[in-house]
């Protein structure tokens, strides 16, 4: 955090002034362990073994938040007889289909639940043939659990319950024996972290939590980027639902983003499985018509349960008066999901010539994604590419100076590319908002006109578009261009002529104006006056709201994200800087903040309280809860939505009002999260017999190599575990950094972070040149010979870590190799993130080989390695 | 020999504080009244070696960039103060035996650092194992504890001297002394003639290349002159850097020492802040983890014209060197400056 | 009085005649440091902003001068960064007015070796003429089970996540309307 967040780790400092205690764990020793009270150094890969651990250390030792966790978690809820872990099947759950490498949720329910409809459940008990199952699994791969982004998949029925937690199957006992053998000794034997400081961890944890205390974990991209990425974070879930730190102050587990609205691109998605307010993409199968949309990804209860509204009034915003029930609101003019389309899949479509035009808008693929020379392969084999950037940066040039033009892979004159670039103007040169890591929108105003051709990148989208409706609408235009050979031409430009994309403009460039923007986003009742709360939206067509999460960021008509009343003016929630979504709420879940009467915890940790006189919630934050609702209410049996949440529900997104020690649905690779090997990893699982994630995602038709594991023979060509990371000095792939002269000074060059013990092992000199080689590419760096990088005791045998930051590339001000050129293309099957990681390598002395050499170096790696395609990729 | 139990004596002869007081400004000719003398209190224990400060007060004062090296000296690239980096943060990586956590090895005995850098240097067939080539362990006391690595960031800057050596060698009067007591360069004036560099105690003030004329921190003198703070205590995230009144400063400072003593810190102490060292005390002193050297400081600087025999052959000196200065200038217009 | 104003402000003079005979401080003062002001003083505008680079969301004042952006510092109303910034936010003036932005439209033709000039409004008009080709080539009304899909795959989409809320929006709701599908941002890498 003080590396790649410095600013927020203020707080972690004034935290640190006043008594706290802070305990860092990374491989690599940096910036935040030397300002830590414990650093734990651990295995790169390794952490739901560590977590797992202190979850098992919470329940043998009753040190759980016993009346929190039984009135706000559903550690009492009783799991089908059907269900078997993966201590009863060596590493995998039931439900586990082998041909499709996919879970059926239908044993992992609960007692006296079916299954939800829809993607998220079972398959359609009627076409029990191949393809449907193929299907059912395709729908799956597409990234639905995270369209639950705020909350859990459904859970139909009345569950039972044991409130005494003693019966076999209620979740508390299951994931008591699920992690039994997560012992301290286990945990030295796959992290490396010796018992004693283990065991310190713990007890400095639990010591910590409870009525009085409360402890909060951050992690960034260290615990994301795997293949069990979010499996890491439902383990801290369940060890802080557990400790009752969520939904109170000084609790949480804190999400650190790297950009500066990267929360704001996932609430107003840039992405291909969500559209705005994490309503999921319709899926071909199971979205005919927005009734069988609903009833496939609402829930019955919490606020899912009006995701009606909020589905019409975001089809209102874009479509306007060709929205409604006789058109069924437009639903069918949005596109359909049949699988992942996710960048890296992307990637692949362009490599077989599928996808023909390509649009980066401040992104540097050449650099940042993984397997960097298959990015560039695959921008080298489109028609047509645009590149809005500050600068030249690799991804608008690899065609000229590109690393293939140097291994002879490509040749400039045969790449038919055609390239745009279009300088972008900065945040100083707009209006706009952006949302930060704690959800809040912060306007910034536009300062200067952005010089020359540099724009916006709403002024490029607005402008597109309105040329786009222009030539579709030209009869002349669709005439010349053959528009209308397709019988169904006029259906197919329907949505885009349709569009509600009238915005005022201004100044001398006709800049959108982007609080116009902001307003649809917030929405309009029926009159056209801005609403204030996403529970006035309504699901018959008479409100429009671009993104329910955002309704009231323009509340009064007022732009709320630019407020900026001094903070030292307010209190500590600071409610009148900015605004939050949703409601303005800080923390979330602070109904759990109350017990189930409603009373603070306890007087040092209250936040908000029920107040019997008033009706209402009150306290210094946004009732993250139905303001009036009091705490001993209880729903009618036929309640549904919001109004089926009692009184003493918290968790308001889940369909059962509880936070999950255990997701009975929704995770696509598991109800609870299991240590799995890497990818690729120089040790095999102490735990079971399943190596890796049986359910990772290995995209069909990936061209590239991987790496055995420790005991298929070749493992030991790749000896060494690297991880890549951030430093302070730059920022993701260097676009915004490497070009500068002040931040390449402090950092000028790539290099690579090894111990003193492995430069000894490997005859590397401090400062010298190293080659790092995997499957996919060979790099060069220069070698920082330092004890920040420890090696690690594993099962016996000693692992070198070798730390790589990812910053550069051949362009710009301080240069150098992309550490991204080694890395591989498999995911997280949830969330289609790659495992950046933890991955093996070699390492060797020198500079890497020029020219045809280079791919010599790593056919000859991959061919001692006895590589073939099909290595790595059993499940 | 520590930087506060330097007998003053010895440096000048008489007690500094019979000369200028601690208010350098009121020997600078500025009236009673004046601005309290303002400083940097830099606590390196909270430093979290982000190098904001550097960048902060480039972009502030406009100074060039300063070479694009890769030094190897951990994560400091930019080795020391110059003309183009007044502001400069140290790291130092430390390691200390590893000692086995458990039974038995309490691993609080002798505690020697070891340099990684000089082990990183050796020959790859350097025979036998290395000093403490081994594993960091993780003790049960936190970073610093012994058999644990530890990495000391520091931000350094120019001290601003009560006996600014600076400023009394420099002929042109391009020094001064500000009514903040502060010790800045006026670059209208300075004529390159470098004098000043060899006679700063710490190896602050440069010349810049290709312009000649002398450049260092000026405590963001255009700032505070408005009632804002120094572009880098106003970056700073953890408050490392502390901008105040010198007086109110070396209070916060010896509290916080001893807070960290308290907490089990022996080694916290400061540096500079004490009116009795070798330069009168700085206007921008330490709190430091270790010996001063370790972070690449003097461990007892004097101010290099404590030879002068008295206080007026040196004012002659200075008066003499303005007029000629000043002839100069009246004569060509403009000073001449070396390339 | 009666003497020239050249020679009152002449140091020495002022050094032998004031308070600072050793000309140590205030006798040596140049004009320009009597001048001397900050320029976030002088600024004609103050525009609040947001840090452009992390998560974090540090706020940011924006001092503008003749058109032109002259310093960009912490804002210390903000509760959430009270006015300090990391390295690369104190480094948001080189990265806005630096040199190493480019302010003209490249265009590189296909097979071509090198970049020619573009105008910025015939660079818009053929973008949109690709668009709708390749929307075209990759036009899918079913997939191979069937299914209505209504969709392109020939238009793809990559963008940053520094990129604001509102451009976020016009970006999905635009290639969603066109029957993109892989649109796609950081938050995935």
């Amino acid at each position: 955090m003080a590396e790649c967040h410095p600013v927020g780790f203020q707080w972690v400092m004034e935290a640190k002034a006043r008594g706290a205690t802070l305990i860092h764990v990374d491989p690599r020793f940096t910036r935040t362990s030397a300002l830590a009270d414990v650093y734990v150094p651990l295995r790169a890969g390794s952490d739901i073994a560590f977590l797992g651990g202190i979850v098992r250390y919470v329940i043998e030792h009753e040190k759980y938040f016993r009346d929190y966790v039984l009135a706000y978690t559903n550690a009492a809820t009783i799991v089908t007889e059907e269900f078997r872990d993966t201590e009863d099947l060596d590493g995998v759950f039931s439900g586990l289909d082998p041909e499709t490498r996919t879970y059926d949720f239908a044993t992992w329910r609960y007692e006296g639940t079916r299954v939800p409809p829809g993607p998220a459940g079972e398959q359609d008990q009627d076409r029990e043939d191949r393809d449907s199952r193929f299907e059912a699994a395709a729908t799956r791969k597409a990234a639905r659990g995270e369209a639950h982004g705020a909350g859990g998949a459904d859970v139909p029925g009345r569950a039972r319950t044991d409130e005494t937690l003693r019966h076999p199957r209620c979740v508390l006992q299951i994931v008591r024996r699920h992690f039994s053998r997560y012992t301290p000794e286990m945990v030295e034997e796959i992290c490396g972290v010796p018992r004693a400081t283990f065991l310190r961890v713990c007890e400095l944890i639990t010591s910590n939590s409870g009525r009085d205390r409360t402890t909060a974990f951050a992690y960034a991209v260290g615990w994301t980027q795997h293949t069990v990425g979010v499996q890491y974070i439902r383990t801290a879930s369940i060890l802080q639902s557990l400790l009752g730190n969520i939904g109170r102050p000084g609790g949480g587990i804190l999400a650190l983003r790297g950009h500066a609205s990267i929360q704001g691109s996932t609430d107003i998605p840039t992405l291909f499985n969500l559209l705005p307010g994490y309503i999921p993409m319709p899926h071909a199968l199971a979205s005919r018509d927005l009734e069988t949309f609903l009833r496939a990804e609402g829930t019955a209860k919490g606020y899912w349960g009006d995701m009606r509204s909020y589905v019409v009034s975001l089809l209102k915003a874009w479509w306007g008066d060709a929205a409604d029930e006789s058109t069924d609101f437009c639903f069918d003019h949005l596109p359909r999901l049949t699988g992942s389309h996710g960048t890296y899949d992307t990637v692949l479509a362009q490599l077989h010539g599928v996808c023909k035009g390509y649009f980066l808008m401040g992104e540097n693929p050449a650099v940042g994604s993984i397997n960097a020379r298959l990015q560039r392969l695959g921008m080298a084999n489109l028609d047509w590419l645009v590149v809005r950037d500050f600068s030249l940066i690799e991804s608008a040039t690899w065609w000229k100076d590109g690393p293939e033009i140097e291994t002879g892979e490509l040749r400039t004159e045969d790449i038919g590319t055609e390239v745009f670039f279009l300088p972008a103007a900065a945040h100083t040169e707009k209006s706009g908002s952006f949302t930060n890591t704690q959800r809040l929108l912060q306007w910034h105003g536009q300062a200067v006109e952005p010089a020359g051709d540099t724009r916006s990148d709403l002024w490029f989208t607005y402008h597109l578009g309105r040329r786009i409706r222009e030539k579709l609408a030209d009869a002349g235009y669709r005439a010349r261009m053959n528009l209308d050979e397709d019988e169904r031409a006029v259906d197919r430009d329907r949505p885009v002529l349709d569009l509600t994309w009238d915005y005022p403009t201004e100044g001398v460039q006709d800049e959108p104006e982007a609080e116009a923007v902001l307003a649809e986003i917030n929405g309009r009742d029926a009159e056209g006056w801005p609403l204030s709360s996403y529970e006035q939206l309504a699901g018959d067509g008479s409100t429009t709201c671009g993104c329910w999460i955002y309704c009231g960021v323009h509340a009064d008509g007022v732009n709320q994200a630019d407020r900026r009343k001094p903070g030292q003016e307010q209190d500590w929630v600071a409610p009148e800087w900015g605004w939050a979504w949703p409601a303005n709420r800080r923390i979330l879940y602070n109904r759990a903040s109350a017990d189930p009467e409603g009373r603070p915890w306890s007087e040092r940790k209250a936040l908000l309280r029920w107040d019997a006189e008033r009706r209402r919630w009150t306290g210094p934050d946004v009732p993250d809860f139905p303001a009036t609702r009091p705490p001993d209410f209880r729903p009618g049996p036929d309640a549904t939505g919001p109004d089926a949440l009692a009184g003493d529900d918290p968790f308001i997104m889940q369909a059962d009002g509880k936070a999950w020690l255990y997701a009975p649905a929704g995770v696509v690779d598991g109800p609870l999260p299991t240590h799995y090997e890497p990818q690729e990893s120089p040790f095999t699982n102490a735990l079971y017999g399943q190596q890796r994630n049986p359910v990772r995602q290995i995209l069909d038709g990936d061209p590239e190599y991987l790496h055995p594991s420790d005991g298929d023979p070749g493992a030991e060509v790749f000896p060494y575990v690297t991880t890549t990371y951030r430093l302070t000095e730059h920022h993701t792939a260097g676009g915004m950094s490497r070009w500068l002269p002040y931040l390449s000074e402090l950092q000028p060059e790539f290099f690579c972070e090894v111990s003193p013990e492995l430069a000894r092992e490997r005859g590397l000199e401090h400062l010298g040149w190293a080659t790092i080689i995997s499957a996919r590419n060979a790099i060069e760096a220069r070698v920082l010979v330092t004890d920040r990088v420890p090696p690690i005791d594993v099962r016996g045998r000693r692992l070198h870590q070798i730390g790589l930051p990812y910053h550069w590339g051949p362009n710009g001000y301080s240069t150098g190799d992309a550490a991204n050129e080694l890395l591989h293309l498999v995911l997280d099957p949830n969330t289609h993130i790659q495992e950046a990681k933890a991955l093996t390598v070699d390492i060797r002395p020198g500079r890497r080989p020029r020219g045809p050499a280079l791919l010599a170096l790593v056919s000859d790696y991959r061919r001692r390695a006895g590589i073939t395609e099909q290595t790595g990729r059993e499940m | 020999m520590t930087v506060s139990d330097h007998d003053p004596a010895a440096v000048f002869g008489h007690d500094p504080a019979a000369v200028f007081g601690h208010d350098p400004a009121a020997g600078a000719g500025y009236v009673p009244g004046h601005p309290p003398r303002m400083g940097f209190f830099t606590d390196t224990s909270v430093c979290i070696g982000c190098k904001a400060c550097e960048v902060a007060c480039k972009e502030w004062n406009a100074i060039p960039e300063d070479g694009l090296v890769l030094t190897g000296m951990s994560y400091d690239n930019s080795v020391r103060l110059s003309a183009d980096t007044w502001r400069h943060v140290a790291f130092v990586e430390q390691r200390r035996p590893p000692v086995p956590w458990g039974p038995g090895g309490d691993g609080r005995d002798e505690p020697t650092d070891v340099d990684v850098l000089a082990v990183a240097a050796l020959p790859t067939d350097t025979p036998g194992e290395w000093p403490g080539a081994a594993t960091v362990t993780v003790p049960p006391d936190g970073p610093g504890a012994p058999g644990e690595l530890r990495w000391l960031m520091a931000s350094d800057v120019c001290k601003h001297c009560t006996h600014a050596a600076c400023l009394d060698v420099c002929p042109t009067g391009s020094l001064f002394r500000t009514e903040f007591g502060t010790v800045v360069v006026q670059e209208d004036i300075c004529n390159g003639c470098g004098y000043c560099v060899p006679a700063c105690p710490y190896g602050v003030i440069d010349q810049r290349k290709g312009d000649g004329r002398a450049w260092k921190c000026t405590l963001c003198y255009d700032r505070i002159g408005d009632g804002l703070m120094p572009a880098c205590a106003q970056a700073c995230p953890t408050e490392s850097i502390q901008y105040g009144p010198l007086d109110e400063l070396r209070q916060r400072a010896d509290a916080r020492v001893e807070r960290l003593r308290d907490a089990g810190v022996p080694e916290a102490r400061l540096y500079g802040d004490s009116p009795d060292d070798g330069v009168g005390g700085a206007g921008a002193f330490f709190l430091l983890l270790d010996e001063p050297e370790v972070y690449g400081l003097p461990p007892d600087p004097v101010v290099t014209t404590r030879d002068l025999p008295d206080m007026w052959r040196h004012v002659a000196m200075a008066a003499g060197g303005l007029v000629g200065a000043t002839a100069l200038a009246c004569l060509t217009g403009r000073r001449g400056r070396r390339p | 009085m009666g003497l020239p104003r050249w020679i009152r402000s002449w140091p020495v003079y002022r050094q032998l005649t004031g308070s600072d005979p050793a000309g140590l401080g205030k006798a040596v003062r140049s004009p320009r440091t009597e001048a001397l002001r900050p320029r976030v003083s002088t600024a004609d505008k103050v525009v609040k902003s947001v840090c452009p680079y992390c998560a974090v969301g540090c706020g940011q004042n924006v001092y503008v001068r003749d058109g032109k952006v002259t310093q960009i510092e912490g804002d210390p109303d903000s509760p959430i960064s009270r006015g300090r910034l990391c390295p690369k936010g104190s480094a948001t003036l080189q990265l806005t007015t630096g040199p190493a932005r480019m302010s003209t439209v490249l265009y590189r033709r296909p097979y071509a070796v090198d970049w020619e000039p573009l105008d910025l409004d015939t660079a818009m008009d053929m973008i949109a003429d690709r668009v709708i080709s390749a929307r075209l080539h990759g036009w899918q009304w079913e997939d191979e089970h069937g299914a209505r899909v209504r969709r392109t795959l020939g238009v793809a989409s990559l963008g940053g996540a520094t990129l604001d809320n509102e451009e976020n929006y016009l970006i999905k709701k635009l290639f969603t309307s066109l029957g993109a599908v892989q649109i796609e941002n950081q938050a995935r890498i």
